[in-house]
């Protein structure tokens, strides 16, 4: 199963086609905010800039806080949304560790599913689809049970 | 999107209250250019001066703005202190994608703040907080402290001024994120006037898209032809630096003030070198896939012992022409380090290497000297450029102070009127002929992107005065329209009338996409409207004798073809105006 990635980040311009996107193509909207992968300066325009989006736990701590079951682990890592699912209590947001997840003012998470429609978009080739089993050695943590 | 209405924030610094209010006209003026115009002749006092309390400051997107790419630049407009009219001052960075993500077209700033203070907007609230501690700090310094300050890094703009702005200096410009400005024109005196240091715009907003494919479909065969076309390289690859060798081949580069326009000594500064040897890397405006910015690297030994610092400074041609071969400078470090020290002081550094030029040549002519420059100034010596570009950008003295309210006001004082580059504001690196010189001096802003004269030089060795000022009106009605998207004047190539046509009609602009001729026109005759009620006057603006002796690819300049131009063009802006 593949995930995206963002092994060439050192070629950033901070156009933000990627977020742009994915606000666009998936939600429908014009936003900095409602997109899996949003770009941030790292500390000033002058340090260049890095992608916060989903990195694919095996186990995603989100979808251990989810009450609701909203969101189920992929079986190579990220989750699969059920916006029927989510009851917007915002429970996901503060249990990522790399703060991937946006939570708009009506409470709707916003999150990378890894579904790489914002790759076209980036001029410098900064992002890729990747096979998650060669990207990384198996967890010693216990999977989650994933998505039937 | 598909609002016909305006949606603004009204901001009063005086009693740090704003409220937002919605305005009619979207189908009259558009945006952008046209909205800044419809809202200072609502809110601007155009017989008060530039730093009465009550003037607007203006910032003003346009419809097509955040929705289809390039389309992200925003327009600052304001009662300059330099003529004490009407103009307008054009910048990028996110400030664009940033006002749009507030949900607003635009922002008006009015009144006096008691004090220092920076202005805070987002989608939802409007808010100033004191900041004497940042009184005085530099550009980067206060960017830095700002950003420890404010929240939402990446997704918001940080419009602020140096000391220059803080001094009044008529040629201070506003940084936009580092490294973009609204430069000329001195805005950046009118928020130092207002003790404003800085504005943060937070895009927080989340704004709804057309159902359906098609504006996706559309945005999609936008951003695949400017990223597959020549565009991308040309303005990415060398970007306009590449213009330095190609204008000294023509023998339009101004050196050393204007007294030559070829130099050998090109091919130290050309954008090839500046490319291979001091480009970082490059960034963009939220919303390009160009990344036309250059961000160079200058490195500084400070202490012994290998000891050093490194500096990133964005370049333009604009800028290696003003810091570069106007003052003889041939050394890309030089350049860069004093592109650096205006950029910290907050001064716009077209019109600050133009004004050091004329103080060069006359001190060579003896009309000034160390008692005013502080430092003694010959073209090519860089140190004492950079001393000067400290005491300058600071206002160190009497002489400084009065060179940062324009060349010519420090002309008419000290003499040598005849080889101030001044064209309407300091001249931009084109010395192309007689079309570029009336147009800069006669151009709504006096800027080179007014109207294409430079190219129609270029393009025209025959003097024909009709086709010529035609040619100049219906160009400027043109970049008037999209100047109101508010687009980029790098993509007006792809750009076309069809093309912002089915931009409009998809967002539900039908009316504006049906008039796009039209609009642009209105535009063009409002924005002239709103000049003359500040006092502008064609016939008054001089164009210094330097310019008849310029020597070009077309040979000497005609000087009675020059002034039958100014002459038939400043008629044609007065009928513009329906003077």
């Amino acid at each position: 199963m593949k995930i995206l990635t963002a092994p060439r980040m050192d070629r950033c311009i901070g156009c933000h086609s990627c977020s742009l996107a994915c606000a666009r193509l998936l939600h429908h909207r014009l936003s900095w905010d409602t997109a899996g992968i949003r770009i941030q300066s790292s500390g000033g325009l002058t340090t260049g800039f890095t992608a916060v989006y989903c990195l694919a736990c095996i186990s995603p701590p989100c979808a251990e806080a989810c009450p609701t079951g909203a969101l189920q682990p992929r079986r190579d890592g990220g989750i699969v949304l059920r916006k029927k699912l989510c009851n917007r209590c915002g429970s996901c947001a503060p249990a990522c560790p790399v703060d991937a997840i946006y939570i708009d003012q009506e409470g709707e998470p916003f999150l990378c599913l890894h579904c790489g429609l914002c790759i076209p978009f980036c001029p410098h080739d900064c992002l890729e689809m990747a096979e998650a089993s060669n990207l990384r050695p198996r967890s010693s943590s216990k999977p989650l049970e994933p998505a039937s | 999107m598909n609002a016909d209405h305006f949606t603004v924030l009204l901001y009063d610094l005086t009693t740090g209250k704003g409220e937002r209010i919605h305005l009619e006209g979207r189908d009259r003026v558009a945006g952008g250019s046209g909205l800044a115009a419809l809202l200072f002749n609502r809110y601007g006092q155009p017989g008060a001066a530039w730093d009465a309390p009550e003037q607007p400051l203006i910032f003003a997107i346009g419809p097509l703005t955040g929705y289809f790419p390039l389309m992200s630049k925003t327009i600052c407009a304001f009662t300059s202190p330099y003529h004490d009219q009407y103009t307008e001052s054009h910048g990028g960075g996110r400030s664009a994608m940033a006002l749009r993500l507030t949900g607003l077209d635009a922002l008006v700033v009015i009144g006096c703040s008691p004090g220092p203070c920076f202005l805070e907007v987002n989608s939802t609230h409007a808010h100033t907080r004191d900041c004497g501690f940042l009184w005085g700090q530099d550009v980067f310094e206060a960017g830095k402290v700002l950003r420890r300050i404010s929240k939402g890094s990446g997704h918001r703009s940080i419009l602020r001024i140096g000391p220059a702005g803080e001094n009044g200096a008529a040629i201070a410009g506003i940084n936009v994120d580092t490294y973009r400005h609204f430069g000329r024109m001195g805005g950046g005196a009118v928020m130092g006037a207002k003790n404003l240091k800085a504005i943060i715009l937070q895009g927080d907003a989340v704004l709804p898209l057309p159902q359906g494919n098609r504006y996706a479909k559309l945005f999609a065969e936008v951003h695949n032809q400017v990223t597959a076309t020549g565009m991308m390289k040309k303005y990415h690859d060398l970007g306009t630096p590449a213009n330095l060798e190609a204008l000294n081949d023509l023998q339009s580069l101004p050196w050393r003030n204007l007294q030559a326009t070829a130099d050998e000594a090109v091919e130290h500064i050309s954008g090839q070198q500046f490319a291979e040897q001091a480009l970082l890397r490059n960034s963009a405006c939220s919303g390009c896939p160009v990344g036309c910015i250059h961000v160079g690297f200058v490195r500084e030994k400070f202490m012994d012992s290998h000891r050093y610092l490194y500096r990133q400074v964005s370049y333009d041609y604009e800028t290696i022409f003003s810091l570069g071969t106007m003052l003889g400078v041939t050394d890309m470090s030089g350049v860069l380090s004093l592109l650096d020290l205006f950029e910290k002081a907050g001064m716009d550094a077209m019109s600050a290497g133009v004004a050091l030029a004329w103080a060069t040549e006359a001190t060579a002519k003896e009309l000034i000297s160390v008692e005013e420059t502080l430092v003694p100034l010959t073209f090519g010596d860089c140190a004492s450029y950079r001393q000067a570009a400290h005491s300058f950008g600071n206002g160190a003295n009497e002489f400084y102070r009065l060179l940062g309210q324009g060349t010519l006001k420090a002309a008419a004082v000290y003499g040598g009127e005849d080889f101030a580059c001044v064209l309407g504001q300091e001249m931009a690196g084109y010395a192309t002929g007689e079309v570029f010189f009336a147009a800069q001096a006669l151009g709504f802003r006096h800027s080179h992107l007014d109207s294409g004269g430079y190219s129609y030089d270029q393009l025209h060795a025959d003097k024909d005065i009709d086709a010529a000022v035609a040619f100049l009106v219906r160009d400027e009605a043109s970049r008037a329209f999209m100047t109101s998207m508010v687009a980029c004047l790098f993509a007006r190539s792809v750009y076309t009338e069809t093309l912002m046509a089915e931009c409009l009609h998809t967002l539900g602009y039908e009316n504006l996409a049906a008039t796009i001729p039209e609009s642009g026109a209105n535009i063009q005759k409002i924005r002239w409207q709103t000049r003359f009620a500040g006092g502008f006057q064609p016939a008054s603006i001089p164009i210094p004798k330097r310019f008849f002796q310029v020597i070009t690819w077309k040979g000497p300049i005609d000087p009675r073809y020059l002034q039958s131009l100014q002459a038939a063009y400043g008629q044609a802006i007065c009928a513009l105006a329906g003077r």
